[in-house]
């Protein structure tokens, strides 16, 4: 993984010196909550409900073991002793007090980690595949891209103060595991004309209140003119983009206003302007940063004939093997998805003595090295398959190998109502109940691939538009009510989903998700998947079942 | 209002030797004076004349292509920021600098934020019109907060990745 030299670690010094002056401008008086608000939340700093909320960048979700030691540690020292994980990749601490920040910004700088744009009307966190380096059919690893455009990124001086917050996410295999559509630039690897790689570029996709996927904005962008290009697509953002209402100033309200063939001819013109310029990547700097992300010292080990005893004799593991492993390209290993989605959890939740206890398995069975995913959980990216029986038990010991990858009890939850400002309904509860309700008939039915996720209000940070299954918490007359969609997906063949019809109170949502499920497998073939049955037969069925012949 | 000069590369307060002119006042005889997009747009024939230092202001929304034939006649250009969250102006500086090759002064204005002071300075302005009651000192002990850059900009500072490139200097043979 990426290791700081000087220069890295200079910056998030100076800047957590920074932060530590606007800090003691603030205690002092002389910053009012009015000056300081913008000043915070360009460094992660939410004041939520309860208490302020620190949000750690992880960037592209690649943690090393002593990074994770020093989150724990965060933790136990100034929250109350757990994290959450974010579909962003980053992870958030809900109990801070605000004259702890500049000491936890210091200790995060000495782990090489930092706040820096997790938040404000900046390019945020740049997300990448989890199973980067790891997946067989990647074109290249995106994480030194990633990289790149991390520090290119970084404390930016043009584009520090955009019309609003600004999403890149690049993935390095034809599967996505990125959800590129909804993102405000979407980077996927490909190889180019000559055989050299590059990116197609996709831009405008996004979430909220007018949801949309992304459009393709360049077929082919060769690796070293990245950096240009970006440069040239936030220029016309920051130009271009409304500033007037907060719900019109994301850049797929730009594209889709100006249509994307007017949106292409602005920034193909500018990069044409900008292409031979000093953003053209250096191919010294490219290779110092690709040799990072080399891989790891593997073993030569054949595929493990133990590994499908243990299957044979440990229903239990099995189960888990056949849900939470990943392929690995290197024959014999496999990345184990960690999930944090025990059933009634919090989704994404973990406490201090795990994440210790998991730097510690990342140690011994992994490099040292965890990754966060997009759906709140964490990666051991390369695990001997030898190995794989011992690593489950040790996990479940410490209650987190629920076997539960990609399925009805992986719920994306974001925070609601019980800690955010911005809610309108809570979200926890609900994934701690529906969690509940549904591993039983999972268990019994085998329901396969089906997500669900649940957002606490229009801002859609849980992507429920995205969700096989998609929950949104309104508040209607001074009570929560839960509006249902149908058929969303991220992956490579993304869809929004559909309102099935008026939602539901506190105390129904439940029981209408398990009729959804319930009236499903009536109707299902071949242990199809949910998405695949709706996408067969559409959604009259469950309208009927949840509403009656109206 | 302070105006802090940064001009010759190191920042200090400094006497503001311009008049900022509302449109409809007459300009002062004496001194350089600024006056807005909008007005240099409606009657510039009565100002062409003038045998003193003219500026320009622009608002957030307006932009600097509409007069480029005409930059030569500045020797000022101020660039206005209503508030924080209005970052258009960052872009037009670098342009300036970058595109258009302005070498006169330019000028935030509005909402300067100390804790943007950094940021302003790599897209190329040089001076700085802090708003009333805010530290100078401070402002200046602003410049240089972040002395690393990862991207190239209007200023000269060497990017991280040049520096981590950059060829040994060869020694001299003596
Ligand atoms: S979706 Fe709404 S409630 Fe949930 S975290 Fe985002 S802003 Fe808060």
């Amino acid at each position: 993984m990426y290791a700081y030299d000087g220069l890295d670690e200079t910056l998030v010094r100076e800047r957590a010196t920074q932060f530590r002056g606007q800090v003691a401008r603030r205690i002092s008086g002389e910053l009012s909550e009015d000056d300081f608000k913008p000043l915070r939340l360009r460094n992660g700093l939410y004041l939520q409900l309860h208490a302020y909320m620190l949000r750690v960048a992880i960037p592209y979700g690649v943690l090393g073991s002593d990074q994770l030691r020093a989150l724990a540690r965060i933790a136990r020292r100034y929250d109350r002793g757990y994290g959450h994980f974010t579909t962003r990749q980053n992870i958030q601490f809900n109990w801070i007090r605000l004259a702890d920040t500049p000491d936890i910004l210091d200790e995060l700088a000495a782990a090489e980690m930092h706040a820096i744009q997790t938040s404000g009307n900046c390019i945020r966190n740049t997300t990448t595949d989890q199973f980067a380096g790891v997946a067989a059919d990647e074109i290249e690893d995106p994480r030194p891209w990633a990289e790149i455009i991390r520090q290119w990124s970084t404390l930016h001086p043009e584009f520090s103060f955009l019309p609003r917050k600004f999403k890149i996410a690049i993935s390095g295999s034809p599967s996505d595991r990125t959800a590129i559509a909804v993102h405000d630039i979407g980077l996927s690897m490909l190889h180019g004309p000559g055989g050299e790689t590059g990116f197609k570029v996709w831009v405008g996709g996004g979430l909220g209140r007018t949801p949309m996927l992304a459009e393709a904005l360049r077929d082919f962008l060769p690796g070293a003119d990245l950096l240009s290009y970006l440069e040239a697509i936030l220029r016309v953002f920051n130009i271009e983009g409304r500033r007037d209402n907060l719900y019109k100033s994301r850049i797929k309200i730009l594209v889709s206003t100006l249509g994307i063939d007017r949106f292409r001819d602005l920034v193909e013109a500018e990069w044409a302007q900008i292409r031979d310029s000093a953003l053209r990547l250096d191919e010294a700097e490219v290779s110092r940063i690709r040799a990072r992300f080399s891989p790891p010292a593997y073993e030569a080990t054949a595929e493990s004939g133990q590994f499908a005893g243990r299957r044979l004799e440990d229903a239990a593991f099995a189960r888990w093997s056949a849900a939470n492993l990943f392929p690995h390209k290197q024959p014999g290993y496999a990345a184990v998805t960690v999930s944090l989605k025990p059933v009634g959890g919090i989704p994404g939740d973990m406490a201090a003595d795990q994440m210790d206890a998991l730097a510690g398995l990342a140690d011994e069975y992994s490099h040292g090295e965890i990754r966060v995913t997009h759906r709140q959980n964490l990666i051991l990216a390369h695990v001997r398959q030898d190995s794989l029986y011992d690593l489950w038990r040790a996990l479940d010991s410490l209650g987190l190998a629920t076997p539960n990858l990609m399925r009805v009890t992986d719920i994306i939850a974001c925070p609601g109502l019980d800690f955010c400002g911005l809610a309108t309904a809570r979200s926890i509860p609900v994934a701690q109940r529906l969690s509940e309700r549904l591993a039983e008939i999972d268990e019994r039915h085998d329901l396969g691939e089906l997500t669900i996720n649940i957002s606490g209000c229009i801002n859609s940070c849980a992507h429920h538009h995205v969700g096989h299954i998609g929950i949104l918490g309104l508040e209607k007359a001074g009570a929560e009510s839960y509006q249902v969609t149908l058929g969303g997906s991220s992956a490579e063949d993304a869809s929004l989903g559909k309102i099935i019809g008026r939602g539901f109170g506190a105390d129904e949502i439940v029981t209408a998700i398990e009729t959804i499920i319930v009236t499903w497998l009536e109707l299902r073939q071949d242990g199809e998947r949910f998405l695949d049955s709706l996408r067969r037969i559409g959604p009259a069925p469950f309208r009927e079942a949840l509403y009656g012949r109206e | 209002m302070t105006l802090i000069d940064y001009g010759n590369g190191s920042p200090a307060i400094a006497g503001d030797a311009w008049t900022h002119v509302a449109d409809g006042a007459v300009l002062p005889p004496d001194r350089p004076a600024t006056i807005s997009l909008e007005r240099w747009k409606a009657g510039r024939d009565g100002l062409t004349g003038r045998n003193l230092p003219l500026g320009i202001r622009l608002e957030s929304h307006e932009r600097i292509e509409e007069i480029l034939p005409d930059l030569p006649r500045f020797a000022l250009i101020a660039l206005d920021f209503p508030n924080l969250n209005d970052g258009r102006h960052f872009t037009t500086a670098r342009l300036l600098r970058e595109r258009y090759g302005f070498r006169g002064q330019l000028r935030a204005t509005g909402q300067v934020l100390r804790d943007q002071i950094d940021l302003m300075k790599r897209c190329g302005f040089d001076a700085f019109e802090l708003p009333a009651g805010k530290d100078a000192a401070s402002a200046i002990a602003a410049f240089g907060e972040i002395s690393v850059a990862y991207q190239p900009a209007a200023d000269a500072h060497p990017t991280a990745a040049q520096l981590r490139h950059r060829q040994p200097v060869q020694a001299m043979a003596s």
